[in-house]
């Protein structure tokens, strides 16, 4: 039986416009509707695939207060066995990854999936943090990921290519696209999901060693110099005198 | 203290993106009154190491041990620590590349560090505080992170800081170490690795299209522009969930995010998620048949017309330039 526990984010839809508050320094969220983040879809799709028929179970956790809880629902609708929430803010990856991990040193998993990285804070951290903390090895970016027995075989993400790996569980790695094909929660899924175990779980004590201390959104660009269709060496010229980018 | 930078090779050769962190590591070495040190790991000549002190690095560690010739996350982060230990390093510099997303958690976690992923430039240092930019929400926006532990973690976004040459000089030196069984249980079985395209995440010029391309036998005039500019290709999302393209060039919100000096989008319509992942970019230029296309908000240049009409045209204009260049 392959226990594999499923770490998922509670993140701003991809449509959302990013605007601060309280002079830049707190996200916006009114009006926002909130979703898993899409890699862990990525992540829970696979861990559903790799113990369907009875071969093992999915626990999904997130970190994150009561109103994370629709998100957790939207998991279990998929179809994850069981959910944890450790009831907390998360602060930043390093805490994220210490609560999931001192839960993980209690309650062990033959593998931990996360996604590459969360759309909002984008670190791509949790998963090789969870790795150092476990003491377990983690592949931050995979594309692929099968099991067999008591190793996987992975593909890892390289500048200009891929590279083909096997690892002993446990580990920990963060999924991105070709891993598996998200699963949208049938009818069956709705309303099982309801009933299914969510536990809450308190949080630890942690040091903190970051703090975002306020935002900025991007300067707004010039507008847009048009160049006609068929005179595209005027586009090359400007590009290369005034931009200079070639 | 001191500032240590992870040289990250690939195939034995740095590329851009390590020596742009060099000189950001180099500038910080400056901002801090401090020596910089560089720490190589596996088969890199002595010439191409001592290459380093070009870009400001003082001394080169160079850790040769057969059993670290392919990345291992686990290995590579103990011996970056280790190396961090022995120089007394208090901040720690790596490229925001594949590898370096892996190591930078694992080295907050060993030097119970502060890390920030996807620096965008210098951290500011004002009132005894450290505060470093990155790109958050996507590209959607930019965080600004201080770090308070007493060791530092920063790694790099490609194409965001300039390579600085300086006529320095670097000492190599052999870094012994034999790295523990246990953090050696993952085992590289294939690099597949093409070596004649230019990767997409740190590509300086970028050739990307869209829907508007209508299938993957159009790609030829793609392909034919990034080669003649030295680009890197990258298309929309739904271009590669149909398999038009490999997943690996798929940007945007939810696929890579590139920061690039040239973008060029042919037949993308720039939906808020595409353009998440690209608005980093320095210089956009826009080819849509469409006038009212929202990616021409965003663009600095842009030529309103078909793409299969524009497109042959383009290709001539690059190669007639390059011919009179
Ligand atoms: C959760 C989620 C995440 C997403 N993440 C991403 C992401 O990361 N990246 C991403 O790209 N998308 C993402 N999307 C999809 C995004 O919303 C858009 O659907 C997508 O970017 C559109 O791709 P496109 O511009 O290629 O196609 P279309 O929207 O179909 O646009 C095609 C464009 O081509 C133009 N065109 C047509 N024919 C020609 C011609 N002959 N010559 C010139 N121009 C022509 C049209 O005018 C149009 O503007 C995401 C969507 C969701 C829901
Ligand atoms: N609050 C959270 N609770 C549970 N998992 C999380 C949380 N934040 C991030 N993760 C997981 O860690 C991954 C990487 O996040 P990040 O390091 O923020 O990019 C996400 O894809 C999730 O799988």
């Amino acid at each position: 039986m392959m226990k594999i526990l499923v770490c998922i984010s509670n993140v701003p839809d991809t449509t959302t416009k990013i605007t601060f508050t309280d002079n830049n320094t707190q996200f916006n969220t009114n009006g926002v509707q909130f979703v898993i983040n899409p890699y862990d879809e990525i992540a829970l799709a696979r861990a559903i695939e790799l113990t369907d028929g009875g071969k093992g179970s999915v626990t999904v956790i997130n970190v994150g207060e009561a109103s994370t809880e629709p998100t957790i629902r939207k998991a279990l609708a998929i179809g994850a066995t069981d959910a944890v929430r450790i009831n907390a803010k998360p602060h930043d990856a390093w805490y994220v990854a210490y609560q999931i991990a001192e839960y993980v040193k209690n309650n062990p998993f033959d593998m931990i999936l996360t996604g590459r990285e969360s759309i909002d804070y984008n670190g791509s951290k949790v998963a090789a943090m969870l790795g150092e903390l476990l003491n377990i090895p983690s592949v931050s970016i995979i594309k692929k990921l099968d099991v067999d027995g008591e190793q996987a075989t992975v593909e890892r993400e390289i500048e200009g290519g891929k590279e083909v790996l096997t690892i002993p569980l446990p580990f920990a790695a963060g999924t991105a696209e070709g891993v598996a094909e998200p699963k949208i929660p049938n009818m069956r899924g709705i309303m099982s999901a309801r009933t299914k175990p969510l536990s809450v779980v308190e949080p630890v004590e942690v040091k903190t060693f970051s703090d975002i201390i306020s935002y900025e959104t991007p300067a707004p660009r010039s507008q847009v110099k048009l160049v006609a269709p068929d005179n595209t060496a005027e586009l090359v010229d400007l590009l290369h005198t005034q931009a200079r980018v070639i | 203290m001191s500032v240590l930078i992870y040289a990250e090779n690939a195939d034995g050769k740095f590329k851009k993106s390590t020596f742009e962190a060099v000189s950001y590591a180099k500038a910080i070495a400056d901002q801090n009154n401090t020596g910089l040190t560089a720490i190589s790991i596996g088969d890199v000549s002595s010439d191409e190491l001592a290459a380093l002190g070009k870009y400001g690095a003082q001394k080169v560690l160079s850790v040769t041990n057969d059993k670290l010739k392919n990345f291992v996350n686990q290995a590579y982060a103990s011996v970056i620590a280790e190396a961090a230990k022995k120089e007394a390093a208090t901040i720690v510099v790596l490229s925001n590349s594949f590898s370096g997303r892996g190591l930078a958690p694992r080295l907050g976690v060993k030097l119970e560090a502060g890390v920030v992923d996807g620096a965008v430039v210098l951290p500011i240092q004002t009132d005894g505080k450290f505060v470093v930019k990155k790109t958050a929400f996507s590209g959607k926006a930019f965080a600004m992170v201080e770090l308070t532990s007493a060791v530092k973690i920063i790694a790099l976004t490609p194409n965001s800081y300039k390579v600085v040459e300086t006529d320095g000089t670097a000492n190599v030196e052999e870094f012994a170490v034999e790295p523990k069984a246990s953090d050696l249980k993952e085992i590289v079985k294939e690099i597949m690795r093409s070596t004649d395209k230019v990767s997409l995440p740190d590509a300086e010029i970028v050739v990307s299209a869209g829907r508007g391309l209508k299938g993957p036998e159009n790609w030829g005039m793609v392909e034919e522009l990034a080669e003649l500019l030295g680009a890197a290709t990258a298309c929309s999302k739904p271009v590669s969930d149909s398999g038009w393209r490999p997943h690996s060039e798929h940007v945007g919100q939810t696929g890579i995010s590139i920061s690039p000096n040239l973008y060029i989008a042919i037949g993308i319509s720039g939906a808020i998620q595409h353009l998440a992942g690209v608005s980093s970019s320095k210089v956009i230029v826009v080819i849509n048949k469409d006038a009212d296309a929202p990616f021409f908000k965003v663009a600095d240049y842009g030529i309103v017309g078909d793409a299969f009409e524009v497109l042959p045209k383009l290709i001539e204009a690059v190669k007639a330039y390059k011919a009179s260049a």
